[in-house]
């Protein structure tokens, strides 16, 4: 295809001018492994004054704050996009069917066991996002892909019973909101938005670190309700309005 | 010498990019296009990285307060890249569905003309 060939001649003049460009940036970075990190001389220290032992969560929900609700924002966004875009067309509501599928045994058991096993750890994980690693996206992802276990024991029909959509889909507002609304309370005791407010309790216990906790939980929320909301719309799409090979079913 | 960890990251993100040039199907297009992005993560991470220091996580079980750690800054830049490469993802692979519903095709040299 002559197409594809002047594409990638194009890449290859691109790429090529990038990486020489790039190769000579990199030459006069300081070497990687060195100990001059200015901003973790800084972040480390606030960290530790609000008795927060996991400084990533810090950055995160204290530090910078402000940014991660920018990117909570990005995640609602897109995923509200995604609802919009795989939502079903006029015309293909009619074929709504919900197929029956054959589960192994040994799937099915291996799913149920670790079902509540990986519901626990992602409620850990968001829990403990200031003492430990982790924090609530990452065990809003746990939590979220956690849940459709229960599509590997059960099938389709067992996922739609123990998932009631609009729950989450409530969830994830209330995570967006819980997170804002945190910053505009902060704003009116403490005269900055998004400030720790909280009392920031003894560094390493479960009550220390202010805010932080509790904004992890609400991104916990959020992000859990997201990819549960994202997974059903492709899953919708999938499984109730065709794209499934005969063989499949 | 561990310089090589920037060029690492470099050649990930070209690799995505060459798999993006040459990607027949919208799907692998968007997979290429999360590698290319992964290339980002390890610089962030290369720059935060300093020889012989514990992840920047402190408290009883783990070690006492002390500035000699790994970079948290770039760690928490790395988590929100992997948030936003996550919704740039979907979002995409979203939009293959509905070029697919209203194209037929998802081999991105076939979507030539302007329909919609």
């Amino acid at each position: 295809m002559s197409g594809g060939r002047g594409r990638l001649a194009l890449f290859g003049v691109g790429g090529a001018a990038m990486a020489v460009l790039f190769a000579l940036a990199v030459f006069a970075l300081p070497d990687p492994g060195g100990d001059q990190h200015p901003y973790r001389d800084r972040a480390v220290p606030a960290a530790v004054s609000h008795a927060t032992a996991n400084v990533v969560s810090s950055v995160n929900f204290d530090l910078r704050a402000m940014d991660t609700l920018g990117e909570e924002a990005i995640l609602f966004a897109s995923v509200l996009g995604v609802a919009a875009l795989a939502r079903p067309a006029a015309g293909e509501g009619g074929r709504r069917r919900v197929p029956r599928e054959q589960v192994l045994d040994a799937v099915r058991a291996t799913a149920l066991v670790f079902f509540p096993v990986t519901l626990v750890v992602g409620l850990d994980v968001v829990l403990h996002g200031a003492l430990t690693p982790g924090g609530g996206f990452q065990g809003g992802v746990i939590l979220g892909t956690g849940i459709h276990l229960i599509y590997m024991a059960g099938g389709y029909r067992a996922l739609l019973r123990v998932r009631p959509l609009e729950l989450f889909e409530q969830g994830e507002a209330l995570g967006m909101g819980a997170f804002a609304a945190a910053g505009v309370a902060a704003l009116l005791v403490g005269g900055s938005f998004l400030g720790n407010v909280v009392p920031t309790g003894r560094l390493g216990t479960l009550t220390s670190s202010g805010t932080v906790e509790l904004l992890s939980i609400a991104v916990g929320i959020e992000v859990a309700s997201a990819v549960v909301v994202l997974l059903a719309a492709f899953l919708t799409q999938l499984l109730e309005l065709g794209g499934v090979p005969e063989a499949d079913q | 010498m561990i310089r090589y960890a920037y060029l690492v990251s470099i050649a990930i993100m070209l690799i995505g990019v060459f798999g993006m040039v040459r990607a027949r199907n919208l799907v692998s297009l968007v997979t290429c296009l999360s590698v290319a992005q992964s290339g980002s993560y390890v610089l962030l991470v290369a720059i935060g990285f300093q020889r012989g220091a514990p992840a920047p996580v402190f408290g009883s079980p783990a070690s006492a307060p002390t500035t000699k750690v790994t970079d948290p800054l770039v760690q928490a830049m790395a988590l929100t890249d992997v948030v936003v490469s996550a919704t740039v993802t979907a979002l995409l692979l979203a939009l293959t569905i509905q070029v697919h519903r209203t194209h037929g095709t998802i081999d991105p040299d076939e979507l030539t003309s302007l329909r919609g």
